[in-house]
């Protein structure tokens, strides 16, 4: 309990490294994941049923799957292996981004469905432009939305299987909380793996309180 | 409406910024980086720690340390993802460098492998004149046994020795775990079996795990380890040359005297081997 309190700065840069591709990867899912569904619940398209059940599939990919698909593809051998992405942050952001984007999109899009549908009504009546509208949408949403984001922070800072395949557990440049706390128990030091998860728990923890904090001055 | 509005964007300016600061450090990697892949087992004993730093200030790089199981170390090479390997399976290194996938294999050091098991012994294997006889034993006695597994230079051998000693272990008394030594070796404390292990990982959790070693010093228990480089004809992208650097300082007096070094409570685990040449 000791190794929490202690300053190693090994355990620092492993902290930083999850935050960092974890981070990044969410901030890009939500890029992309927000405007897509908000598209998709607005529109009514052939096929939109069988698009909100792939998604809701996808929601649930196993981590794994990704990292060996991916890994397929940006190995050497692989259609992307030039991109030189294996074993490094990018490639594990690359990975997460993936896995984090239709959970972003599913539940922004069930944030917005959830709407009252009167809104849209009020913003055509009033000419609103379809880049407004959205904007107003999305502000309207904005706490479900938070929430899709939240959400998909958590499923990437705690996923092993991409950090893992995609990383390479490399020391001083690749290993995340998960992919260390992995490392230690397969070593038996149940320990300090124990120790590194509740350092995942707080860091996750903080990242929260800081995201409510800005959602709250946001209000005022 | 302005108030609110205002504040929006302070916290959306907040955000972009995070953003942009961490997608900006995640793409920031550009130093030379030498890739080697090597198993579980090297890189728990510690023993890189000590072994790579000199190497990497006297060429300032980076070596990016991959550590798996045998199986996918190798694999890793054969796709041209890492620059130089770094193993303990004689056989199954022979045939990667066979089949044209590795170039330069040298020998590097050797420690090796000892069976251990419940004090009471329930297999009788103390007594037995070889590893081959104390797995006969284990498969008559029906004793738990955990095996690795997962193709790791561990497993191969635990697989080699079931084949000279002409058994196929099958039974509820064969548990094959599918983890790393150091988990294996908790497992096999908790359930009070057998497993074979590499002796460095047994010295590193010896205070914590009360399983004695009950066999040892055979010569089929001797574990070689050996450097190959990715061969660049097959896949021109790897840093042959600096890979070439990495093994001849490994094999070199340098890298052999920090090998020989090592010790984890106070007892060397490696014995370095590499010819002169």
């Amino acid at each position: 309990m000791g190794l929490i309190v202690s300053l190693d700065p090994e355990v620092y840069f492993i902290v930083w490294t999850s935050l960092q591709v974890a981070g990044s990867a969410t901030v890009l899912a939500s890029i992309v994941g927000v405007p897509l569904g908000l598209l998709i619940a607005l529109n009514r398209f052939r096929g939109k049923s069988a698009v909100l059940v792939v998604l809701n599939t996808l929601m649930a990919l196993p981590t794994v799957v990704v990292g060996l698909l991916f890994y397929a593809l940006l190995s050497r051998q692989g259609p992307l292996g030039d991109l030189g992405l294996l074993f490094t942050p990018s490639g594990i952001t690359l990975g997460l981004f993936v896995l984090a984007v239709p959970t972003v999109v599913n539940l922004s899009l069930a944030a917005i469905q959830a709407l009252d549908r009167n809104l849209f009504l009020t913003c055509k009546l009033l000419g609103a432009s379809l880049s407004q509208e959205a904007v107003k949408i999305v502000k309207e949403a904005r706490f479900a939305i938070t929430a899709a984001v939240v959400v998909a922070f958590g499923r990437v800072i705690s996923e092993v299987g991409i950090a893992m395949m995609l990383g390479g557990n490399i020391r001083g440049f690749t290993r995340t909380m998960t992919t260390a706390i992995a490392l230690e128990t397969a070593k038996g030091e149940f320990e300090l793996g124990l120790a590194l998860g509740t350092i995942l728990l707080s860091v996750a923890l903080a990242v929260n309180a800081f995201l409510f904090l800005l959602q709250r001055s946001g209000k005022q | 409406m302005k108030y609110e509005r205002c504040n929006l964007k302070k916290s959306f300016l907040t955000w972009t910024v995070l953003a942009a600061c961490m997608i900006v450090v995640s793409l920031a990697h550009s130093e030379t980086r030498l890739r080697m892949s090597t198993t579980t087992s090297t890189e728990a004993s510690g023993l890189l720690t000590v072994l790579l730093p000199p190497f990497e200030k006297a060429n300032n790089v980076k070596v990016d340390v991959i550590s798996v199981g045998t199986g996918k170390a190798l694999k890793l090479g054969e796709n041209g993802d890492v620059d130089v390997v770094f193993v303990h399976a004689r056989p199954a290194e022979d045939k990667f460098v066979a089949d044209g996938y590795g170039v330069d294999r040298r020998d590097v050091m050797h420690n090796d492998f000892v069976i251990v098991g419940p004090k009471s012994d329930p297999a009788g294997i103390k007594g037995a004149k070889s590893a081959i006889e104390a797995f006969k034993l284990l498969a008559e006695g029906k004793a738990d046994f955990i095996s690795r597994g997962d193709n790791s230079g561990t497993d191969q051998l635990e697989k080699q020795l079931w084949k000279m000693a002409g058994i196929t272990p099958k039974g509820k008394w064969y548990i094959e775990a599918g983890q790393g030594m150091g988990a294996v070796l908790q497992m096999a404390y908790d359930k009070q079996a057998y497993t074979l292990t590499d002796r460095g990982t047994y010295i590193a959790h010896e205070g914590k795990i009360d399983l004695p070693i009950l066999l040892e010093g055979d010569k089929a228990l001797f574990n070689p380890y050996g450097i190959i480089a990715v061969n660049p004809k097959k896949h021109p992208k790897v840093q042959y040359d600096l890979a070439k650097k990495f093994i001849e300082y490994v094999t070199g007096p340098e890298g052999q005297k920090i090998i020989a070094d090592f010790k984890v409570k106070g007892k060397q685990l490696f014995f370095p081997d590499a010819e002169k040449q």
